[in-house]
């Protein structure tokens, strides 16, 4: 596995390259990639009677930035949360669920698993650890360390210097992620959109072939919005996978080589964004929750749309995190 | 003779019996009983008496104390093979020196007609049904246990089947009041996810109040419990007022909020034992007049019991599922901000829950002091919620129908498995057991739904 | 003066006595289910009278005494794994509703009277059938007695500055002041310049042992003093004299320092990462089943040796560790400062003798017309539940607990 982590193809940072590698992928549901790293089956997952996600095939290629988007309620979270091991898919689904990581089955792993097999996730209400500090929230991160285990972690020489080299990583990430000079601070303290750059930076401590963003722009302030969006491109460009839900297209479509659009628990179209946006199949799925915003303007470079855009999604995202955060507090 | 008997001699229960207590004690008053009454009966038997160093007693009483019998023959073989034998009288009483240390064998012969010898435990027993004791030292009591039974044991009286329908229709009186007491514990769960550890000590106040109403005050019995149950409703509806919403609104988590119900219980239960003290109070000082179906033995009061919680289970059970407030408490139960959003009072619909959580509980324990414990102690309600949140999780938690169920399964478990051979307390274990295996196969209890991970 | 002497005495009987060693072993692995890992383990107490019953039992049967140490540790190890398989995946009542209940099993199976012969019943297994091999390991004296502090610290001073006369009593105050006011003062003084370095790193080792062998010095003279201020008489060995209390003392100090090694590392680290949100944890792809259940077994092996040292003076009374016990537990944990090192210790020691303090307050100035002897007990309980619910509503970090976490859920 290390070895894994630490050979990563060169990165597909010239822009040219990557169209030419997408260009022969045909835009239907579930097309074949050229070298998918991701590949899903027959994925079914439902609630009572209702069917949350139902994927036929699906295949994420490597090296790229593919963003799954699609309306409130189409599924997209439910399914991430399926292929990281945090959720169980319904046995109903025929001839069962299957679906693969860089070659590997993943069917009945567990979610530590997944995460040590180099596809790492982050979460749409963030899961800072509050009352930990920034530093110590970024090392947790880190895999392979041997002063986790209970018999050698009271001998502190055993795991000292690779505690010290560790730490030295988790600064140089806090340091491209602005937030160094917070690194003593807890992580309760931070600002929603700081919390969102901790979880980033500190899925990247295990150096991940993926990473699994789900809605990482949901209730950050424009500026930041901007700075996480160019995180996202020079962690594609430095070679990592990345694969984001987003439930607003426009947010996306700037850095996206390749768009996944869910609804209804379905994958309804894929294609290059721009190819995507004009499929009268994903202008339905939007018209139904979303046919107030305009699918086709170029929003986001229009700094005045972009802000109200972005106000927009805030609000709406804030309003879902109360609520789910006081469904949360009720229940559990 | 006074100053002899200020030194006991060192007792030792050779068998164990459920009121080794009570054995521990019992020779002791009966020796001094015997030495007051040297004259007591005919047959004058010479109690032995131990000496330190030099002299063990093997003593006892054929039957129980309550129930000695008279006449029977008892025979002591000591180590070295010789034999005495002592013929008892009407108290029962036998008595015999030994004054070496090894084991030494009890038989019991000349029963009256009618009347067998219950085999001894496996660790008391000698060859031949006899008993064993083992001086190990010289200088102490042994106190062995020759009990009797009657010979038709096992066809009438109480055979295994009819112990066994006994302890059944216990279970069912278990079961009921158990339901009365956890579906407020399940009702509070469901809508608020506070597990309420001073859930019991409102069962225990129920009892409390009603020894205050009823026995102290003299206050007519039907009456009192009325009023307990009012008053203890007042009570869950104070705690709820006072305490748990200004902690809901402080934001306090649950964690918290279940660490703070142990506080609670831990100094109601101490203001139990200030006020009322220690002991076990009664509600009321009479008995109830019991009859007999078949092998089945219950008080009125127990049939009052059952029905007045068979009749409130099923009304709670309506009111949640037909009445506006019940569907409400349900919606809370669901999802509090989907609740809340939909127009309903969320505060109040809680305020309701524990006015009539603390108004079950309350009744259940006015009941359970009535029938079940014969009287109320500080620990009563402590005692039994273990048993609470063994339904409330068996049927799944904050599912009333589900606390239902649940209590219904372990009090009849519970009573059976006394039948069955759990000994003593152990039979609580029995229903620990079942949480476990349940745990590891169905998560979610009987009655709840699957959980939603991530 | 009399009476509050007598009280303070009372008091540091309370306070040194084993069976407080005891508890504060047991408040160490409580704090790592609770305080670090979040776990809510409510039957405490039940790992405690098995590690007693175990350590017992087998000394009992003529085990020798390493063995039945480890007895009592493995005892407990079964019972954290029997109670954690099946509820550590689930959500966190379902540990504190299985471990409350199976903490009472424990005690209602050592009632059992089918199994007085081993456990002694409801009488409980008198000390005498098992105190012996550990008495004879004492090197100190087999039935002088002793006084702390010893005579000759302070026979060259005038007579009545010595260890119990008043103006003896006014120099140990002075001087307990003194050195707790001192070791403060480093402890901060290192803090502040620990938070100037870098995070990580470390100040030089030789200038923290300076400090940590300057506090130590200081908090020993600090003890001194209070013995000084109330001199104390005991045994030397016997069941329940010196011999036992420095085994207990010196047992709290091996586990303060060990729980502190395994908490400030990676282990411990991911301890309170489970503590904060264990979804997050997982997703960085850390097992957590299986570092809930290594908190379980670490922090009830703690607690098997805390039942240990709790029965070593006395017998093992199933009734002493009941739930009333895993309540004090918690009580003593949330007044010191949950998932701090020092918490468990500071905050037993407030706990016990404050008890005691207002139980002999009330005893003494509260006619017995409004308080009898017996309810000024229960009174100090009830004070008990709720000091415990004000500070889980009001100080939730406790004494030593850090400000800046003020809440548990931020």
């Amino acid at each position: 596995m290390s070895e894994a982590t630490t050979t990563k193809p060169g990165g597909l940072a010239d822009p040219a390259a990557r169209k030419a590698l997408m260009a022969g992928v045909s835009s239907e549901p579930g097309s074949a990639k050229p070298d998918p790293i991701l590949k899903v089956d027959t994925i079914v997952r439902s609630f009572g009677g209702m069917t949350a996600v139902n994927v036929d095939h699906l295949e994420v290629q490597r090296g790229i930035i593919t963003s799954l988007i699609g309306p409130n309620g189409a599924g997209k979270t439910t399914f991430f949360n399926l292929i990281t091991g945090f959720d169980k898919p319904s046995s109903a689904g025929k001839g069962g669920a299957a679906w693969s990581f860089d070659g590997r089955r993943l069917n009945k792993t567990s979610a530590a698993s997944v995460a040590r097999a180099g596809m790492v996730r982050t979460f749409q209400l963030t899961k800072a650890l509050s009352r930990m500090t920034v530093m110590d929230n970024m090392l947790l991160g880190s895999q392979d360390q041997r002063g986790e285990n209970l018999l050698i972690a009271p001998f502190r020489p055993l795991w000292a210097a690779k505690e010290r080299e560790i730490i030295a990583k988790a600064e140089s990430l806090l340091e491209r992620f602005k937030l160094l000079e917070k690194r003593n601070d807890y992580a309760g303290s931070l600002s929603g959109g700081q919390r969102k750059l901790l979880e980033m930076a500190r899925a990247l401590m295990s150096d991940p072939k993926m990473i699994m963003l789900d809605e990482p722009m949901a209730g950050v302030n424009p500026a930041l919005t901007q700075s996480l969006l160019g995180h996202i491109q020079s962690l594609r460009d430095e070679g990592t996978t990345v694969l984001f839900v987003e439930h607003d297209m426009h947010v996306v479509r700037h850095i996206s080589d390749w768009v996944v659009v869910m609804a209804e628990g379905s994958v309804v179209a894929e294609g290059p964004a721009d190819t995507v946006m004009s499929n009268p199949a994903v202008v339905d799925a939007y018209l139904g929750a979303h046919h107030d915003t305009d699918l086709g303007d170029d929003a986001l470079l229009n700094e005045e749309v972009a802000d109200q855009l972005a106000e927009e999604v805030a609000a709406e995202e804030a309003d879902r995190e109360q609520t789910e955060s006081a469904k949360k507090e009720g229940t559990s | 003779m006074k100053s002899r008997a200020t030194e006991p001699p060192e007792v030792r229960t050779t068998r164990a019996t459920q009121l080794s207590r009570l054995v521990l004690v019992l020779p002791f008053v009966a020796f001094l009983m015997a030495l007051g009454t040297p004259s007591a009966g005919a047959n004058t038997l010479t109690l032995c008496q131990p000496t330190a160093g030099e002299l063990s007693c093997v003593n006892g009483t054929v039957g129980s104390r309550a129930e000695p019998v008279g006449d029977a023959d008892v025979t002591l073989t000591r180590p070295d093979g010789t034999e005495e034998t002592v013929t008892t009288g009407d108290n029962g009483r036998f008595s015999f020196e030994a004054p070496v240390v090894g084991e030494y064998l009890l038989s019991l012969d000349g029963l009256p007609e009618g009347l067998e010898q219950i085999p001894p435990e496996a660790q008391f027993a000698g060859p031949d049904g006899t008993v064993m004791v083992n001086v190990d030292a010289l200088g102490r009591q042994y106190v062995p246990a020759l009990t009797v039974r009657s010979v038709d044991y096992d066809s009438s009286g109480t055979s295994k089947t009819d112990q066994l329908l006994q302890a059944g229709v216990n279970g069912l009186r278990l079961g009921l009041l158990l339901a009365l007491a956890s579906l407020g514990l399940s009702l509070i769960y469901g809508t608020t996810g506070l597990s309420n550890f001073a859930h019991a000590e409102l069962v225990t106040l129920g009892g409390m109040v009603a020894y205050g109403l009823v026995n102290l005050g003299g206050l007519n019995l039907w009456l009192g419990i009325v009023l307990t149950t009012v008053i203890c409703g007042l009570v869950g509806y104070t705690q709820d007022r006072v305490l748990w919403q200004p902690l809901r609104r402080r934001g306090l988590g649950l964690t918290q909020m279940m660490i703070v119900t142990i506080g609670l219980a831990l100094a109601a239960q101490y203001a139990f034992q200030y006020f009322v003290g220690a002991s076990t109070q009664k509600v009321v000082v009479r008995t109830f007049d019991s009859f007999t179906v078949g092998p089945v033995r219950l008080s009125y009061m127990d049939v009052i019991a059952m029905l007045i919680a068979l009749v409130l289970i099923i009304g709670v059970g309506l009111v949640l599922v037909k009445t506006r407030i019940g569907q409400a408490t349900r919606a809370v139960s669901d999802n509090p901000a989907l609740a809340s959003a939909s127009g309903i009072d969320v505060d109040k619909i809680i305020r309701i829950v524990w006015t009539s959580a603390g108004a079950l509980a309350g009744l259940a324990g006015v009941l359970y002091a009535l029938t079940i414990s014969n009287g109320i102690r500080w620990d009563t309600g402590m005692q039994i919620l273990l048993l609470l949140f063994a339904a409330v999780t068996l049927g799944g938690l904050g599912t009333a129908f589900g606390a239902m169920l649940g209590s219904l399964i372990i009090g009849v478990v519970v009573e059976l498995s006394g039948p069955l051979g759990a000994p003593g307390d152990l039979k609580y274990a029995v229903a620990l057991l079942i949480l476990i295996v349940l745990l590891l196969f169905r998560p979610q209890g009987l009655l709840g739904r699957p959980e939603r991970i991530g | 003066m009399d009476t509050i002497i007598g009280i303070l005495e009372a008091m540091l009987r309370t306070a040194v006595n084993p069976a407080t060693a005891g508890v504060v072993i047991a408040v160490i692995g409580l704090n790592i289910h609770f305080g670090f890992t979040g776990l809510l383990n409510m039957g405490q107490a039940g790992f405690m009278l098995l590690g007693a019953y175990g350590f017992a039992i087998s000394l009992d049967q003529g085990l020798p005494f390493p063995v039945a140490i480890l007895v009592g540790l493995l005892a407990a190890v079964l019972f954290a794994v029997l109670l954690g398989a099946p509820t550590l995946k689930l959500r966190g009542d379902y540990l504190a509703i299985v471990t409350i209940s199976a903490a009472e099993i424990i005690r209602y199976v050592g009632r059992l009277s089918n199994l007085s012969e081993y456990t002694g019943g409801s009488q409980g297994l008198r000390g005498a059938r098992y105190q012996e091999p550990f008495i004879n390991l004492s090197f100190l004296s087999e039935d002088g007695r002793w006084t702390l502090p010893p005579e000759g610290l302070y026979s060259w001073l005038p007579s009545s500055m010595w260890a119990g006369e008043t103006g003896g009593r006014i120099l140990g105050l002075v001087v307990l002041v003194a050195a707790v006011a001192g070791a403060i003062f480093l402890i901060k003084g290192q803090r502040n310049r620990q938070k100037e370095l870098k995070p990580g790193s470390d100040l030089p080792f030789a200038q923290r042992l300076r400090t940590g062998l300057a506090v130590s010095g200081l908090i020993f003279v600090a003890v001194i003093a209070v013995f000084y201020i109330l001199p104390l008489t005991l045994d030397q060995t016997k069941s329940n004299g010196w011999w036992v209390r420095l085994v207990a003392w010196s047992m709290v100090g091996i586990s303060l320092l060990v729980a502190m090694l395994l908490v400030r590392s990676p282990w411990g680290r991911l301890l309170r990462g489970i503590r904060e949100d264990e979804d997050a944890v997982r997703s960085l792809g850390k097992n957590v089943f299986a570092l809930k259940m290594q908190a379980l077994i670490i922090g009830g092996a703690f607690a098997a040796i805390g039942g240990m040292v709790y029965v070593l003076p006395s017998t093992v009374q199933p009734d002493n560790m009941g739930r009333s016990m895993t309540f004090f537990i918690y009580t003593a944990l949330l007044l010191g400062g949950a998932a701090t090192i020092l918490g468990p210790l500071l905050g037993t020691l407030i706990f016990y003798p404050g008890r005691i303090l207002i139980r002999e307050v009330a005893d003494a100035y509260i006619p017995d017309s409004i308080m009898s002897s017996s309810q000024t007990d229960q009174f100090s309980f009830i004070v008990v539940g709720v000091v415990l619910m004000l500070l889980v509503i009001f100080r939730p970090q406790g004494i030593l607990g850090n400000k800046r976490e003020l809440r548990f859920n931020v």
